[in-house]
């Protein structure tokens, strides 16, 4: 004798619909029995709504047969979760296929970013590409040029590593003054994953360089084509071509089938659905890397090959999106992370800077990875302003503002990497500002 | 694998290196552990070396795993497609004079970066611009900042137009070229772009790179305590009440330019 839910699927009642959870008839009249004491006395309408201090001793999902195995092959959050997506700026770019969007910090945890909340960021949409048919060629000046099937790739000897990404736009919008009222569209487009695949080094081994070689162009299999220029050096030293992101293949929209991954620069020289790699004796002076990704200074002149990303951090609670709730005992939590190597501390400050109080750094601290701190913090319900300084192992401290606008003005676009300031408000509301 | 490789790479290295260290070990007598535990890292390390700086050595070893296979020419010259900014080597044959420029970006541009190049909607302006780098409100056009002409080819070659990318002749890349490059003033009506007269044509900005990156620029200390004046501590902005930020719950939001 087979039990009832074995005949087949649930009907479309069981599933829930687009307002959230719809109950079946058998789940109704669980909670229906359910409904004795204090519940039985009118309550229940009350919980339903999330104003009660009792939630049902037994709930609806205690009462029923969840679903099986399977029932959703490959794995999905919590309808509850819904509102955790990755969100752009419309105003912000003339449409979504050249344009950003950003991860939402505010409901994170921990330093690795969900392969599908991890931020975007295309110049000419996401391409779907074909594993089959995709190849890197490298060539150049190289011993033996090579094309490579994504067969052949996996063969090499892999590694994997854990690395942040951060397009150097990131808080691009702040440079004059606070605009956005979010953590999610100030910081979110720096993402972090483990990455596997095999280093550059081994590829170019394998090709074997010629003397006069020192740049390396690297090119995506999107419709721009995006290049940028690399010195060999640093593909020499850390650059990997990556085929998997937090252990699966990865995401259209991180540059599967292949993407190149150069730890602690630019996101925008980590060249997603990575085709090319052209060996050369001088730059390229592409136009990501001439008319965009350079910083102009006040005096008229451009910053170029600008790729590392500075030692930034950022309090990730409180924040815009997730304010306090009464005085208290709150810990602020928050990630720092740096292009330059290791986070070595981060400070944090309640009264804008005038003080400080060294956070606790949380493992693993990796180089050129997201790393966690967290501070005890007693609210008195006061007014207060939040800030993190980040201070890496090269001893870099982490710049304010003020401090930035002073060398680079306010059209340089790029690497703003200044500290945040969260204003709380008596009502625990939190705000996005700048200190004079 | 990795062993293996290192081995093959510069396997005559490392046996020599074995046999010094056999040797040693023979005519050394008692050995201290430390002796040992140095001579394998010191083994390591050259094996490390070897293996993570390739030279020209190395070159002479290409092609060790031997997976994939020699791309032909005629595959070669198909995935080639990159022009250089400065020198411009890697343009094709082919021209393009100014006016076939302007009825070309007239079918295949103007929509969106407007007829004269003056950009329609957030689309980019290309024209324009000139001496505002200083300004409070730079604008940044191909005239007023990009430094080098054959990158102009390279990128229009390379991505554009936007929704169908790559269906442009060589020829119209450089006709489009010509065209842009008029607009700016930068060069005559009767200019014809091609892969010799690209590289000659000066751009105006293109002494105002520094292609060394001088940060770190800004020296800040880590204070701790009493760091500065209370009352030098004031609010100069804020994104409250801006009205700019879209919604961060429910459903992706679509707000407009206010």
């Amino acid at each position: 004798m087979r039990p009832p839910f074995w005949r087949g699927k649930p009907g479309p009642s069981h599933r829930g619909d687009s307002e959230g959870i719809a109950f079946n008839r058998r789940t109704l009249l669980g909670v229906g029995a359910a409904l004795t004491g204090t519940l039985a006395l009118g309550r229940n309408a009350a919980v339903a709504q999330g104003e009660g201090a009792s939630p049902p001793a037994d709930a609806p999902w205690s009462q029923s047969l969840g679903a099986g195995v399977v029932d959703r092959p490959y794995g999905s959050p919590a309808e509850f979760e819904a509102g955790v997506i990755r969100r752009n700026v419309p105003w912000l770019t003339a449409g979504t296929e050249s344009s950003i969007s950003f991860s939402p910090l505010q409901h994170l945890n921990g330093i690795i970013t969900p392969n599908g909340l991890f931020f975007e960021r295309y110049h000419a949409g996401r391409p779907d590409v074909d594993p089959k048919l995709h190849r890197l060629m490298i060539h150049g000046l190289v011993e033996r040029p090579l094309l490579l099937t994504m067969d052949d790739i996996v063969r090499f000897p892999s590694v994997s590593r854990i690395h942040f990404i951060e397009c150097p736009a990131n808080g691009g919008m702040e440079w004059r003054a606070a605009q956005l009222n979010s953590l999610q569209f100030n910081h979110g487009m720096v993402s972090c994953a483990e990455w596997t695949g095999v280093k550059l080094s081994t590829l170019l081994e394998e090709v074997g360089l010629k003397k006069e070689a020192k740049w390396a162009m690297v090119e995506g299999a999107d419709g721009a084509h995006m290049n940028r220029s690399l010195p060999l050096e640093k593909c020499l030293d850390d650059c990997l071509v990556v085929y998997a992101q937090n252990g699966e293949a990865l995401r259209p929209e991180q540059g599967y089938p292949l993407r190149l991954l150069v730890p602690g620069w630019e996101g925008n020289v980590s060249i997603k659905w990575l085709r090319r790699i052209k060996i050369g004796d001088k730059p390229w002076h592409s136009r990501e890397e001439t008319s965009k990704y350079t910083d102009l200074m006040p005096d008229g002149t451009s910053r170029g090959f600008t790729w590392l990303i500075d030692a930034k951090s950022v309090i990730t609670f409180p924040c815009p999106e997730k304010p306090l709730h009464g005085p208290g005992l709150y810990e602020i939590r928050g990630l720092a992370w740096t292009g330059r190597g290791k986070v070595k501390r981060v400070d944090v400050s309640v009264d804008g800077g005038l003080n400080w109080q060294t956070a606790q750094l949380h493992e693993p601290i990796l180089s050129k990875a997201l790393t966690r701190f967290s501070m005890p913090w007693r609210w008195d319900g006061k007014p207060a302003l939040l800030e993190s300084r980040v201070i890496d192992e090269t001893g870099y401290v982490q710049p304010t503002i003020v401090q930035l606008r002073e060398k680079r003005g306010t059209n340089s676009v790029y690497h703003n990497n200044a500290i945040q300031t969260w204003q709380v408000k008596a009502d625990g509301s939190v705000f996005d500002v700048q200190l004079s | 694998m990795f062993s293996f490789r290192s081995g093959q790479m510069s396997g005559r290295a490392l046996a020599s290196r074995l046999v010094i260290a056999s040797e040693a070990k023979q005519s050394r007598k008692p050995r201290s552990k430390n002796w040992i535990a140095s001579e394998l890292m010191l083994l390591a390390m050259t094996a490390f070396c070897w293996f993570s700086v390739p030279s020209s050595a190395s070159a002479a070893e290409a092609g060790h795993f031997g997976y994939g296979t020699t791309p032909t020419a005629e595959q070669i010259a198909g995935w080639d497609i990159d022009a250089r900014g400065e020198d411009g080597v890697g343009l094709p044959p082919g021209k393009g004079d100014v006016a076939t420029g302007e009825k070309v970006f007239a079918e295949q541009c103007a929509a969106c970066h407007g007829t004269f190049g003056e950009g329609e909607g957030r689309f980019p302006k290309l024209a324009g611009g000139q001496g505002t780098l200083k300004d409070d409100r730079p604008e940044l056009t191909v005239g007023s900042y990009w430094p080098f002409a054959p990158t102009l080819w390279d990128y229009i070659n390379r991505a554009m137009p936007m929704p169908t990318p790559h269906t442009l002749s060589s020829d119209d890349v450089y006709a489009l070229t010509a065209y842009i490059l008029n607009l700016n003033n930068i060069v005559p009506n009767e200019f014809v772009a091609d892969r010799d007269s690209l590289p000659k044509v000066r751009m105006p900005n293109r002494d105002n790179f520094i292609w060394t990156d001088p940060r770190p620029d800004t020296a800040a200390e880590p204070c701790m305590s009493a760091c500065r004046d209370p009352k030098s501590v004031t609010i100069s902005s804020t994104a409250e009440g801006r009205d700019l930020t879209p919604r961060t719950t429910g459903p992706l939001d679509d707000m407009q330019p206010k």
